[in-house]
């Protein structure tokens, strides 16, 4: 059968890219999908531990993890709406009010 | 090579293939569909972890809700390919080896690390459903009650941002 290391290096293999992703793209939306993909990457990790010890306490916070990330979805494409009314744009170095 | 291995090499494959064609896409949509093929190859893993619940609800909240939002957003935002200035290629400059170095460390941490959680194969095997919802309900129930809260919270919050103001 397939060790647990494989999965754990497949998970952070997929928040490294993650964080690429976070990093390097400039589009509101595209970084919200980065975000959305770090969190897939811990819940990985969360089910293969979950299974390697035999306990199911990994699962049962995947789906809290998944709740959080549904209630951050909703909350967070409102925020990117407003972006993209008040500054007709999506691109995030539009988005410098708080810049000196 | 085994079955399950081989089965386990194809999904990895998808979606790290999946995560950097998100990176690579200029438009948003592609990045999101892209990003499906990701959601859907971890529900496929947790299939073969034998997590059949957790896979479900990847596929349903993950795969449907939420990246369904998200293409509704793009759409209705009628985004378009993003632009790139100079300040993004200095970010590139530096944030990639920078996610490489946290990647690097963290597989070699793993790999190097003589434990025996580690080591223990993944048997995909006895249904978990019913023990996961006995446990949800027992002694988790108190959190899972107050997550009802927090969607709560979250749909006033999102009607309160969308909303258009009256003025």
């Amino acid at each position: 059968m397939i060790p647990t290391s494989y999965y754990i290096i497949l998970s952070s293999i997929l928040f490294g890219l993650g964080v690429i992703a976070f990093i390097f793209k400039r589009n509101v939306i595209t970084i919200f999908m980065s975000i959305e993909l770090m969190l897939n990457a811990v819940n990985l990790a969360f089910v293969a531990f979950s299974r390697a010890l035999g306990q199911l306490d990994g699962q049962i916070f995947v789906l809290f993890v998944i709740v959080v990330a549904a209630a951050e979805a909703a909350v967070g494409l409102g925020i990117v709406i407003l972006i993209a009314r008040n500054r007709q744009s999506l691109n995030v170095e539009r988005v410098d009010l708080l810049k000196l | 090579m085994s079955a399950p291995l081989l089965v386990f090499f194809v999904l990895a494959a998808l979606a790290v293939g999946g995560a950097l064609n998100l990176i690579l896409q200029k438009h948003p949509i592609h990045s999101a569909l892209s990003l499906i093929v990701v959601m859907v190859s971890l529900a496929g893993l947790y299939l073969l972890m034998g997590a059949e619940f957790v896979a479900a609800v990847q596929i349903i909240v993950y795969g449907g809700a939420i990246m369904v939002l998200f293409v509704f957003v793009i759409m209705l935002l009628n985004a378009g390919v993003e632009e790139h200035t100079n300040f993004s290629k200095l970010a590139g400059i530096a944030g990639i080896p920078l996610a490489l170095v946290v990647t690097g460390f963290i597989a070699a941490a793993i790999t190097h690390a003589n434990d025996t959680v580690l080591a223990a194969p993944q048997t995909g095997a006895v249904a978990a459903t019913k023990d996961l919802s006995t446990m949800l309900f027992r002694e988790f129930v108190y959190p899972f009650e107050l997550t009802s809260f927090l969607i709560l919270i979250a749909i006033l919050g999102a009607l309160v941002l969308a909303q258009r103001e009256h003025s």
